[in-house]
């Protein structure tokens, strides 16, 4: 086992255990804040595998963005620490028969799908790469993205501004 | 360095952990320096004496502190979340801690030279809001609550002007790494990227006053990032006592500051780095001249602090001149002022790139 082996298991670690901690705790402080480390170690896993931007992105983007939204939400809301949350069981049959179902596609996809396993070599950087790519074969998506985004903003703006009638 | 340990060790892990020793070390001198100049440079605008009594001019009152703070109770109120409390502290100092991954020392002493270094620089930084939003919420005190939504709100708000800048600057020197955008400014003051960049030319002198203007916007941002003042509400002592870390005593409170300390010198740095030619010399360096090549990379080190600390001198300065702002005025500052201007700064900088 070497050093990275570690490493990986300690990010692989830190995911998975802070995964279990967001959806069986009843504090939903509890649940966001380790949503945190989620994400964390993902990006972790990230890096290891050589996709260095969007490991930054995954911190950028979900710990420095959404997830503070998502805390700020919270913490706003008045009296949510009182709402019980329920995490108890129900409809235990067909909720096991559909994540079966789930689980049992996802696994055969994963082992009937001919991966390409070249022994690629780890970029030192994908930057530059996701950047051409985005701007010559994926530019149409890259722009509708980026209209989306404007819309969703001057939405929201629109409706923070409305007045009392 | 990075290759000195590896040979010395074998073994990439064990090295990286004894460079990552160096900007640790750097932290703590920034934290234990710069208190005692932060008060020393206040009573010097106050028109006061300071510290001068424990050691020749009070030079060791922050050491005789740092020895009280060790030995304090860590006394807690009844009614916090000890769970997140305790991470609180450290969330955030690791968050501030982690940044210096990126920063390059010297041309010797670089952490991780990274291509995506200042846009990890600007990620990990929001390690730092989940933290102190931890710290505000597990104390179950009005006061920090109100400070942590205060400094969350900020820091989200400010970083936008600041990676539209920093975006110019990539942009305009076409790499995200923090040692190559400083190597680019090498040789002499008139090819930092506050004069233009190295290329001579009209684009050259064009490019100047946008640049003096990106550099006021990221300063003033950046400033605000790290909760000085005149962006102090989040810990307003007038109105907040303390803000997120009202509820901290000892060695936990030691941790915020050590955090605070240490974001001040990492953002001067980012802003030397960016504008001011990170560690590189104005005026050449000596080892060149007298021919003694091992000398260059502790010049280049002195520069880099000395840059360093000029920047945080600065911030001292602004903090005993300045009056805080408003909660409100601080966000039309942000979001009618910083942020229109960095955009229109960011697209003229990226027109006169492509003369």
């Amino acid at each position: 086992m070497t050093f990275y082996d570690i490493i990986f298991y300690l990010f692989a670690i830190i995911t998975v255990a802070s995964a279990f901690i967001v959806v069986t705790t009843r504090n939903i402080i509890y649940s966001g804040f380790s949503l945190l480390f989620t994400f964390f170690g993902v990006a972790g896993i990230y890096v290891l595998l050589g996709a260095d931007f969007l490991a930054i992105v995954q911190i950028m983007v979900y710990v420095g963005g959404i997830l503070i939204l998502l805390l700020f939400g919270v913490m706003l809301t008045n009296k949510i620490t009182n709402v019980d949350i329920r995490t108890g069981t129900v409809h235990l049959l067909p909720a096991a028969i559909g994540v079966g179902i789930l689980f049992g596609a996802l696994t055969s996809v994963m082992v009937y799908t001919e991966w390409k396993s070249e022994p690629g070599e780890i970029p030192l950087t994908t930057t530059f790469s996701i950047g051409k790519e985005l701007l010559t074969n994926y530019v149409l998506i890259f722009e509708l993205l980026g209209i989306l985004l404007l819309i969703a903003l001057i939405g929201a703006a629109s409706i923070a501004r409305r007045e009392k009638e | 360095m990075y290759q000195y340990f590896y040979d010395l060790t074998g073994n990439t892990i064990i090295a990286t952990l004894i460079v990552a020793v160096f900007p640790l070390v750097n932290v703590l001198l920034v934290a234990l320096i710069g208190v005692y100049l932060e008060r020393k440079v206040s009573a010097w605008i106050q028109d006061r004496i300071g510290p001068n009594r424990t050691g020749p001019l009070g030079l060791f009152q922050t050491v005789a502190d740092f020895l009280k703070m060790l030995q304090k109770e860590d006394a807690t109120s009844t009614e916090i979340d000890s769970k997140l409390y305790n991470i609180a502290p450290v969330l955030v100092f690791t968050g501030s801690f982690a940044a210096y991954a990126a920063i390059p020392f010297s041309s010797k002493l670089i952490g991780s030279e990274a291509d995506v270094g200042i846009f990890y620089v600007l990620a990990i930084s929001s390690l730092v809001v989940g933290g102190i939003l931890m710290a505000g919420w597990a104390s179950n005190n009005k006061y920090s609550m109100l400070g942590a939504m205060r400094s969350a709100a900020q820091i989200i708000s400010y970083e936008i002007p600041t990676a539209i800048i920093v975006l110019s600057i990539v942009m305009f020197t076409g790499t995200l790494s923090l040692d190559k955008i400083s190597d680019m400014q090498t040789a002499s003051f008139w090819n930092w990227n506050i004069f233009g960049g190295a290329e001579l030319g009209l684009t050259k002198f064009l490019m100047i006053p946008f640049m003096f203007i990106g550099f006021l916007i990221i300063f003033i941002s950046t400033l605000a990032e790290v909760n000085r003042t005149p962006f102090d509400i989040p810990e307003a002592e007038s109105e907040l006592v303390a803000g997120y870390f009202t509820e901290y005593c000892g060695m936990k409170w030691a941790m915020f500051m050590l955090s605070e300390y240490g974001n001040m010198f990492a953002v001067s740095a980012i802003v030397s780095i960016l504008f001011f030619g990170g560690y590189h010399s104005p005026i050449g360096y000596l080892g060149n001249s007298i021919g003694v090549e091992w000398l260059i990379p502790f010049e280049q080190a002195f520069w880099f602090l000395a840059k360093g600390w000029f920047f945080i001198l600065v911030q001292m300065w602004l903090r005993w001149t300045l009056p805080r702002l408003r909660v409100d005025q601080l966000m039309s500052l942000c979001w009618k002022y910083l942020i229109p201007y960095a955009f229109v700064n960011l697209i003229i900088i990226g027109i006169i790139s492509l003369l």
